[in-house]
């Protein structure tokens, strides 16, 4: 939390100060004038460019397009909605790409589990800073060229099948699994990052004290570590699940016939703005259902 | 003098054109209701510059590549500045358009009718385009940009969607289109589609042929039931498609990796994959694309905007561009004159009519059916987007 508290040492005595420091002296004597000068500017720009925008675009799902020229007419329709409810193809559109993105978080989350216990407990810091840096790693790298190499990666004469090819295995090719894959190793970073400072600040004495009360490793991951874990995994979930859910350039890259929300978002966002956002609405609902269940969980509490 | 009669032939020529195009299609007598725009009168004095919205390629400077620059001479010699901005597809240079920012736009055939009808943008003074009568015929009066005897758009260039395909791979050379569209394909599963709801109108231009009882005329001119047959079609094919391409460059890496042997594509596509590679117009016909440039309904420089169409349409610069981005010129006269530019028209089909007397160019599906029925209504574009949501499931 923001520290209101006025500090002695960081100002100089009055007498020493020049004329025109007027306004330091004003903030000094009000902490809470200096709080709202501070929040003001990230204030404005939640409210202003996120909220606002959100909001237009929310309202804008309730509008109609003129089906010949695409221009947009103001009102009030549950039409674009119905549209969704209705359609097969929407639906199932939907449900892939919410599933998709569980899959990924799921993924995410296997993945760094053991990983992040490795490196904050058994790697030695060299090692530690190494597999640091290559977690991080990617991140460096462009969103589009990361795809652009999965693409070349798992395509019918790439790396995947040629290193598969002497064991008489193939690798998944381009289609779903590719997409969840593409996406996994887009988002991992952003679970595994947390997962592993989590685990470094897990004091090593709860290791001891579950051993000399004859927990195994198993035992102790299950009623200690993960417990623990929690709060970091729930973050990094937030993070997989969310992006997985708009993304549709990996299913463009990897996707070969997958279609996803984004895709349909993409196709419609110029042509039928009213049903974009309402195809976006899908997402926003996901990612609420998801915070409320962990809420449920009593998870959020912990953060 | 001269300039202006050229002008005026070229537009009596076109206007003929216009009224054999119809007839060809059996639309004679289509109109269509349009906002009532003024076209600029007469060219003033420059305004200092102009705003592009542009397909990458059309519109260089020279910054991408040393050797593609055609707007620092314009500049030079008009005082016109160049503002360019990329469009990234049809549906966002419409949007774009409607910001009322833009002077000048190279539209797509899939976008200009939805401009013309929105009244985005203006009729063409043709007497302001002097080098408008060296076009060749086959680009004039075309419905998609040619509305009520009205022309709306110059054109740049134009070009095929062909079947490509991997020569090593495939037992002979494909003729028919039938490869991938018919389940019994040989090359089942290793089939590129485009990834796009016009790609509709390809199903149709197929189902015109080998299911004549539909009675399509125009692919771009579908009732339900015609919709409903070419949807069908496309769900039929996903079962052999490999994937969907909308980005080029996934079109070339298809093929190089093996993942796709035949399927829809572009000329300039099959040029970069190059050898081992081989394209063909099938039986068929086509579905192709040809753009235009179209002037703003109300342009903040409109003699800039006039100097350049007519600066883009001259054959030098007309060359230069459609080499640039690998389409067949709409100037006749950018095929003479030198080796490379014949050659450059040979690939491309630049003056054979016969070629593209079989290609469909891309058109705004609209509800009224532009093949000049008028006992059933026909399906627009946003029905079209959503049919293709449903064959992609």
């Amino acid at each position: 939390m923001l520290d209101t508290r006025p500090t002695d040492t960081a100002h100089p005595p009055e007498a020493t100060r020049p004329a025109g420091n007027r306004l330091a002296t004003l903030l000094h004597a009000h902490p809470r004038l200096r709080l709202y000068g501070l929040l003001s500017l990230p204030l404005a720009w939640m409210v202003g460019v996120y909220l606002v925008s959100l909001a237009l675009l929310l309202v804008t799902a309730f509008w109609t397009t003129d089906p010949f020229t695409s221009k947009v007419i103001p009102g009030f329709t549950l039409r674009n909605f119905e549209n969704i409810l209705t359609t097969p193809a929407y639906l199932r559109t939907a449900a892939r790409t919410v599933g998709v993105a569980l899959l990924v978080t799921l993924l995410c989350a296997a993945l760094a589990l053991p990983l992040g216990v490795f490196m904050a407990k058994v790697a030695s810091p060299r090692w530690r800073n190494f597999l640091a840096m290559a977690i991080t790693l990617p991140l460096w790298a462009g969103y589009l060229v990361k795809v652009f190499a999965m693409r070349i990666s798992l395509g019918d004469s790439g790396p995947v099948n040629w290193l598969l090819a002497p064991y008489g295995l193939s690798g998944p090719g381009y289609g779903l699994p590719a997409v969840v894959l593409t996406l996994t190793y887009l988002w991992f970073p952003f679970m595994a990052l947390p997962v592993y400072t989590a685990l470094r600040q897990i004091p090593p004495n709860l290791f001891d004290a579950a051993a000399d009360l004859g927990a195994g490793t198993w035992r102790t991951l299950r009623t200690v570590v993960l417990p623990l874990l929690m709060p970091a995994m729930i973050a990094g979930s937030l993070f997989t699940f969310s992006l997985s859910l708009g993304d549709f350039i990996a299913a463009q890259f990897v996707g070969a016939k997958v279609q996803m929300l984004g895709t349909l978002i993409n196709q419609n966002v110029n042509l039928n703005p009213p049903l974009a956002a309402a195809l976006s609405v899908v997402p926003i609902l996901a990612v609420g259902l998801y915070l409320f269940a962990i809420r449920r969980t009593g998870a959020l509490k912990e953060l | 003098m001269k300039l202006k009669r050229t002008a005026a032939a070229g537009l009596a020529a076109a206007l003929t054109l216009a009224v054999a195009g119809c007839s060809d299609e059996g639309s004679s007598g289509f109109t269509l209701d349009v906002p009532d725009i003024p076209a600029h009168e007469a060219l003033g004095d420059p305004e200092g510059q102009v705003n592009i919205i542009a397909w990458p390629g059309f519109v260089e400077d020279g910054s991408n590549n040393p050797d593609a620059d055609w707007v620092t001479e314009f500049t030079a010699e008009t005082g016109c500045k160049v503002n360019r901005r990329i469009g990234e597809t049809s549906d966002q240079m419409v949007t774009l358009m409607r910001s009322g920012d833009y002077d000048l736009v190279s539209a797509s055939g899939d976008a200009s009718l939805r401009l013309i009808a929105g009244g985005d943008v203006a009729p063409i003074n043709l007497d302001l385009v002097p080098h408008f009568g060296d076009l060749v015929d086959g680009m004039k009066g075309q419905i998609y940009d040619h509305v009520n005897g009205q022309a709306y758009g110059v054109p740049i260039g134009r070009g095929a969607n062909i079947l490509q395909f991997n020569s090593a791979d495939v037992e002979a050379p494909p003729t028919s289109w039938n490869v991938v569209w018919e389940k019994d394909s040989p090359y089942a599963g290793k089939v590129i589609a485009y990834d796009s709801p016009i790609y509709i109108a390809d199903a149709a231009v197929y189902l015109m042929h080998h299911q004549p009882d539909l009675g399509i005329t125009n692919p771009y001119a579908l009732d339900s039931d015609q919709l409903k047959a070419a949807v069908d079609l496309l769900k039929q094919q996903n079962d052999l498609v490999s994937e969907y391409w909308a980005l080029y460059t996934n079109n070339v890496s298809s093929f190089q990796s093996g993942t796709s042997t035949v399927g829809t594509s572009w000329q300039v596509i099959l040029n970069v994959l190059g050898e081992g590679y081989d394209g063909v117009l099938p039986v068929e016909g086509s579905t192709g694309w040809s753009d235009t440039w179209m002037i703003a309904a109300e342009p903040k420089n409109p003699n800039c905007a006039y100097l350049w169409m007519d600066w883009a349409t001259q054959a030098d610069i007309n060359g230069a561009i459609s080499r640039n981005f690998g389409m067949a010129p709409a100037n006749s006269k950018a095929c003479e004159g030198s080796p490379e530019n014949e050659a450059h028209c040979e690939t491309f089909h630049a003056t054979d009519e016969d070629y593209y007397s079989n290609v469909w160019f891309w058109t705004t599906p609209i509800e009224q059916c532009i093949d000049g029925r008028t006992d059933v209504s026909c399906t627009n574009y946003q029905q079209w987007t959503e049919a293709w949501a449903s064959v992609k499931g």
